[in-house]
């Protein structure tokens, strides 16, 4: 560690800590939402110079490398765009009555307090540290899921709240057991907890342990990734919850979680005796896909409709990353950026198109393109986008998932492609519904602040277009660094 | 490692899959966290135990935590609350208790073979205290899916917890992580005791989580 507090490591975890710290004791709405951007601005920049400033050697706590710096640099700009979001959405429940502005008093401290627990997992050297952050912001999204304390709200809560402790606590014996492999190797305390060292000594520890500790991280981790069978919590807590906090959910804390599982596949990777991580994710990855594809066709609420293709897209990435080789994880690294910008934009829409329509449900919407046209027309885009569609960025990282599970095992291209094909048959169904026809049900009006949205999608249309070769060089070095 | 050593570490976390084994037959809320009290004591015991073997201080700190925090404060609020919401009654079970005993007997054969066929060449105390530990959250897990309580439910996930601070606690020099995990589980237990309990009273009169069920989030 360089130990200088203007390092932008340092900037990414101080900015949300001091700012969750002021926006608990600020008074007032309007002036917590814009410092609210702000704190979140500041920490995209600090993450986006960290492309371009000397790393910091790592600590026994911290650690930058070329994989996370990808993770954090999505995970800020989703939650700065999802900050602009969040102020003019939240501003309307208020406005309309359906919150009580004493029920948001700590609502951005919390997001900040989520953004901070994010970003440590993410850079965190220690496999302690990162369970630790990872329980944070879970357990702050518990809290704001329940912000509107209705009945669906609070049954949403507390399903997530005992769902994602019972992952978490499989997690912490997986991260414990990890410990135990490792302790005979590396000695016992801090140096056996810390992922430099753990990578470089994996080749000794025992692997009949190792694989023990992995299927704990496996299904602890994945219980918050959302995989089936451990989905259970994710579509109630992203339709109960405030749409910006779906936004986040499903762009930023499920990759967070994902993340996670990806160390540990490394370090299993790393001993060859040990049980091989790849068929589990495949296999698990392959069952989520299909299974919310069939899902999505009975869904009757619009948030938990793309709270399923969620689990669609994670299980395309878990898949991907399963099968390993330089293609498929690159492949799989450019789904999860896709799938981050345009799902977090689909929800930007979909709050914004409830708020007008005053419901969820979706046969109660329709005709927003001649309504209201240039959300109703950013939705289709975004919608069109993630059920894979060409031009845009998804389509492409899904061509080369198919393209190369074809080319390694035509059996489970086979399954892929159905997936996709029932997933894209759902989507384009509901979206035809909901933004063409006559215009049906009431129309309130709101101040939409649809920037994140139509900036979220030109990204995902120019990745898809044409993807800048430094780009392409990164997420190759980092697609080679997961083996 | 000297035979007595061993020997009362292995009665300690013994002992605390026997409570765990208790805590899934008491049918009364009053019961359950009194079970759950001695649950917590037990566990304190074993710790501080393995501070004692492992000569590591930092171990007697969370033998502290976990009796002044579980076995006192959080059993005296749930005992209070649940005066207050006036729920001491039967609790109601969706399994029969012996067929719960019978699955949870299934439950630590499982752990136990698991654990001992691959800790082989691990030292003697870590192998036991990693089979009991991992007895005791997949017992607190079965007694979270059996029960249909919110306060069962959150005693079932402390119990696991408890296996997990044991799991830590064998590990020999392992860090801070059980300090982390106890001042969470405490964490945890205040947020369901502030804000849950008193949320689900507000609004469904009712802590029974079958009363939730109802209103599902599929509306049609």
């Amino acid at each position: 560690m360089t130990g200088t507090l203007f390092h932008p490591l340092a900037v990414i975890l101080l900015t949300p800590a001091v700012a969750a710290a002021l926006l608990a004791i600020l008074p007032g709405y309007r002036l917590t939402a814009r410092l609210n951007v702000l704190a979140s601005a500041l920490a995209f920049l600090a993450a986006a110079s960290l492309f371009v400033v000397s790393r910091p050697a790592p600590g026994n706590y911290l650690l930058v490398d070329d994989l996370n710096i990808v993770f954090v640099v999505l995970n800020t700009f989703v939650g700065l765009t999802a900050a602009i979001f969040s102020a003019s959405y939240i501003g309307h429940e208020i406005d309309s009555g359906h919150l009580k502005a004493a029920h948001v008093h700590f609502y951005h401290a919390m997001y900040q307090l989520m953004m901070f627990g994010m970003n440590l997992a993410l850079v965190s050297n220690n496999i302690g540290l990162m369970w630790v952050a990872i329980e944070l912001a879970t357990l702050t999204t518990v809290l704001m899921v329940g912000l509107y304390r209705t009945h669906e709200a609070l049954e949403a809560a507390w399903k997530y709240f005992i769902l994602g402790s019972v992952g978490i606590a499989l997690a912490l014996f997986g991260t414990i057991l990890v410990y135990v492999a490792a302790q005979p190797v590396l000695g016992d305390g801090t140096p056996s907890m810390i992922w430099t060292g753990l990578m470089a000594g994996a080749a000794s520890f025992d692997p009949a342990m190792l694989n023990l500790a992995f299927v704990f991280l496996l299904l602890g981790y994945g219980t918050k990734v959302g995989l089936v069978p451990l989905h259970a919590w994710l579509p109630d807590a992203h339709a109960e919850g405030p749409t910006p906090i779906s936004a986040v959910l499903s762009g930023l804390l499920l990759n967070v979680a994902l993340y996670a599982v990806l160390r540990f596949k490394m370090l299993m990777a790393a001993q060859p005796d040990a049980l091989a991580p790849g068929p589990l994710m495949v296999g698990m990855g392959l069952l989520s896909l299909v299974f919310a594809a069939f899902m999505l066709y009975a869904r009757r609420d619009i948030k938990r409709l793309f709270a399923y293709s969620s689990i669609e897209h994670m299980g395309i990435i878990t898949f991907a990353f399963g099968m390993g080789g330089p293609v498929a994880n690159f492949a799989g690294l450019l789904h999860m950026v896709m799938h981050s910008l345009t799902k977090s934009a689909i929800f930007f829409g979909v709050g914004h198109v409830a708020q007008i329509r005053g419901t969820q449900r979706i046969d109660a919407i329709r005709g927003l393109t001649q309504s209201h046209p240039v959300l109703g027309w950013g939705l289709a885009l975004a919608v069109l986008a993630i059920a894979g569609m060409p031009p845009f960025g998804v389509f492409m990282s899904e061509f080369l998932v198919v393209t190369t599970s074809f080319a390694r095992t035509p059996v489970l291209a086979g399954i892929l492609i159905l997936g996709l094909l029932v997933a894209f048959g759902a989507l384009l169904l509901r979206l035809t519904g909901l933004v063409f026809g006559e215009p049906e049900g009431p129309a309130v009006p709101i101040r939409a602040s649809l920037v994140p949205l139509y900036l979220h999608m030109g990204l995902v249309v120019i990745a898809g277009l044409y993807l800048p070769p430094a780009i392409v060089t990164w997420f190759q070095t980092v697609a080679r660094l997961l083996g | 490692m000297s035979g007595i050593a061993f020997d009362i570490a292995h009665l300690l976390a013994g002992g605390l899959v026997l409570v765990s084994f208790m805590m899934i037959y008491q049918d009364r809320l009053y019961a359950l966290l009194n079970v759950f009290a001695l649950h917590a004591v037990v566990l304190a015991a074993a710790v501080a135990w393995q501070a004692h073997i492992q000569a590591a201080e930092h171990l007697y700190l969370t033998a502290a935590i976990a009796l002044v925090f579980k076995a006192i404060v959080i059993p005296g609020a749930l005992h209070r609350i649940i005066r207050r919401l006036g729920i001491h009654r039967t609790v109601e079970q969706v399994v029969g208790s012996g067929l719960t005993m019978l699955a949870g007997m299934g439950l630590v054969a499982l752990s136990v073979v698991l654990m001992l066929g691959i800790t082989a060449n691990s030292d003697a105390i870590a192998r036991e205290d990693l089979a009991f530990a991992l007895s005791v959250v997949l017992l607190g897990l079965l007694m979270m899916v059996t029960r249909r309580n919110a306060v069962s439910q959150v005693v079932g996930f402390m119990s696991l917890e408890n296996g997990l601070i044991l799991a830590a606690a064998g590990a020999r020099g392992m860090p801070l992580v059980v300090e982390i995990s106890v001042a969470f589980s405490v964490l945890i237990a205040f947020i369901v005791i502030g804000i849950f309990l008193f949320r689900i009273r507000e609004r469904f009169d009712t802590v029974d989580v079958v009363a939730l069920d109802n209103f599902r989030g599929e509306r049609r």
